[in-house]
């Protein structure tokens, strides 16, 4: 069962109470205060001026101002506007959205609400990975609930303003978690990224100008609205305010979900907080954001979690997803296990990528075999810089990242395969 | 077979949603699917129809999508998460233990059509790992012994 944050705050803190999943709940505990003070007691330039100065940024993984993004939705316009909420959740390793879906929808749709009001959207579409089925349902209800209280609806809480919230199932797609590719899946069509420019806030779901945010990025909201950007600025780092929901798996005594601030460090959150790995063994290595994120040597656990210091490490938070791997690890294993998701899950428009994802692929399990060469690793590290910047969409980018991370920090694993013409880790998880 | 009534009125409700009414062919699959099992190419035809579109738009639709079948499936769904972090705790370990109770390897159909077993990619619940779904239901923290229990209770 998906248990509640082992750490909470502002975000999570009330996750352990059913109530707060109900519309009355929500309410007693001060809900939809915030959207009813935006849109009777501030222009949508303020809304969008607060959440700049409070320096939010995206939760989806790419870290891009929210604040600035809703700037970009035109104003003087005759299309109707939309909003897109990315509830695609699929990089691996990550599993906060569900619980933000499960335990908390209206703080969302109160997040969606404001930054309908802020861009002038009349319709948000709510994008939930297919295999979501219950946090779609728990996320059905709380809809359904916000229209018979006309919190959403034709007349939001009286206001005269009007906002819609569709709920979309996706069925299957990693990339559908990629902007463009969410548009095109929401258009019923295959999920293949679109060409940028024109980028959504002109070009975005049916030809309208769009905004698409993650989950997480709508759920700070309401919190901003309440508490103003100097609260919110009280946690984290300068450059990356707030908290975010942390996810830890693999190999540690506490797997779970840890709210804490940005900046927190990557060590405290594996040691302190997930309890280390179990049985006396040590870390070898950590995935920090979501498996498209490079991976760091046990040596670098020090670092804060935030982007301007995780960037200083060649990596980057992403999602927020840790995954710790102990010392019994393979890293070739590991590296099996990644260019094969990315391999799949390709949609197969641009050359580089359909290619040199499965290239990848076929070089790794070969080496795992005991069949490598010295030359595949240096083959390996030239289809990774063929990858990277030349195509349409970030999902090539992200598939070389973490091959180009494990053969910076394990690139001996990979020679003592080669030399031995074996898997030198027999203790190593099972492929 | 055909689509019911009440599947064309799901998605005559699902079609008033969206500014054009394709933006429904998702939701109109998984109402399809839901009914009928799987996506054969006379539904495609029929959904074809409603949506106005040609039938290989909605077969290519189906085949981009993982959740989406073009041909009859087991009754249950069995699907091993194998990414990475479940893979740490042995999610493939648990995949081969079931493969070898079930007599049969990831892609297959038991004999008696009972269950199509799959592995899958990260489903999201990678601290509660080896996980499976059945169907939309989510089990986690598992090992072989309580995974048989699942599969064992399944008609
Ligand atoms: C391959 C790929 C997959 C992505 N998957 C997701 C996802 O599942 N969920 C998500 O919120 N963002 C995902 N993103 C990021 C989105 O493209 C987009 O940046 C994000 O939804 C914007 O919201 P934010 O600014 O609130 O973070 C993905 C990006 C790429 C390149
Ligand atoms: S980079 Fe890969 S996933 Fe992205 S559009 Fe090109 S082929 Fe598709
Ligand atoms: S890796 Fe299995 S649920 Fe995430």
């Amino acid at each position: 069962m998906l248990t509640v944050p082992y750490v909470t705050s502002y975000l999570s803190e009330h996750f352990g109470d059913d109530a707060f999943r109900t519309l009355e709940g929500y309410r007693a505990r001060g809900g939809y205060q915030a959207a009813k003070k935006a849109l009777t007691e501030m222009s949508p330039e303020d809304v969008v001026e607060l959440v700049k100065t409070a320096g939010l940024q995206g939760r989806g993984g790419a870290g891009f101002s929210t604040g600035l993004k809703w700037s970009f939705m035109p104003k003087e316009t005759d299309k109707p506007k939309y909003l897109a909420c990315n509830a695609d959740e699929s990089e691996p390793g990550s599993f906060k959205d569900r619980i933000l879906l499960e335990r908390g929808p209206h703080q969302m749709l109160e997040g969606i609400l404001i930054a309908a009001w802020a861009t002038g959207a009349e319709k948000t579409f709510v994008y939930v990975r297919g295999e979501y089925a219950y946090p779609a349902r728990c996320l059905q209800q709380a809809i359904d609930e916000a229209e018979a209280a006309g919190i959403l609806g034709a007349n939001v809480m009286g206001t005269g303003f009007r906002h819609d919230v569709v709920l979309m199932r996706g069925a299957g797609a990693y990339i559908c978690g990629e902007e463009t590719g969410l548009l095109e899946s929401l258009e019923g069509k295959k999920g293949q990224p679109r060409k940028k420019p024109p980028f959504p806030a002109q070009y975005g779901a049916f030809g309208m100008p769009t905004t698409v945010n993650n989950v997480e990025t709508f759920c700070h909201v309401p919190h901003i609205l309440t508490r103003g950007a100097d609260w919110f600025r009280g946690f984290g780092t300068e450059k990356s305010p707030g908290t975010t929901i942390f996810g830890v798996s693999g190999h540690v005594v506490r797997p779970g979900l840890y709210e804490l601030p940005l900046g927190t460090r990557l060590d405290e959150i594996v040691f302190e907080h997930a309890g280390g790995v179990p049985d006396g063994r040590k870390v070898k290595g950590v995935i920090p954001g979501g498996m498209s994120m490079p991976v760091l040597p046990a040596s670098m656990l020090d670092v804060p979690m935030a982007n301007e210091s995780l960037r200083e490490r060649k990596t980057m938070l992403g999602t927020g997803g840790i995954m710790v791997m102990d010392e019994t690890t393979c890293m070739v294993r590991a590296a099996c296990v990644i260019t094969y998701f990315f391999r799949d899950e390709s949609c197969g428009q641009c050359t580089q990528c359909r290619e040199g994802t499965g290239w990848m692929n076929r070089i790794v399990e070969r080496i795992e075999r005991g069949a490598g060469t010295h030359e595949d690793l240096e083959v390996l590290l030239d289809v990774c810089g063929k990858m990277e910047g030349q195509t349409i969409c970030a999902f090539a980018d992200a598939a070389a990242w973490p091959v180009q991370g494990l053969l910076r920090h394990f690139r001996e694993d990979f020679e003592e395969h080669v030399r031995r013409q074996k898997c030198p880790f027999p203790d190593s998880f099972e492929l | 077979m055909s689509l019911s009534e009440q599947v064309r009125d799901g998605i005559a409700r699902e079609m008033a949603k969206y500014p054009k009414k394709r933006g429904a062919l998702l939701p109109a699959l998984h109402l399809a699917q839901a009914e009928l099992g799987h996506i054969s190419v006379e539904t495609a035809k029929e959904l074809a129809e409603v949506f106005e579109i040609r039938p290989i738009d909605v077969m290519e639709v189906v085949s981009f999508y993982n959740m989406f079948y073009d041909r009859p499936q087991g009754r249950h769904h069995v699907y091993v998460c194998t990414n990475l972090p479940c893979s740490l705790r042995g999610a493939r370990t648990l995949m081969r233990g079931i493969e070898a109770r079930l007599g049969i390897e990831a892609g297959e159909t038991t004999a008696d059509g009972r269950i199509t077993l799959g592995h899958e990619e990260c489903l999201g619940a990678c601290a509660y790992a080896p996980m499976l779904r059945v169907g939309g239901t989510y089990h986690e923290d598992l090992d072989l012994e309580k995974a048989m229990q699942i599969l064992d209770g399944l008609e």
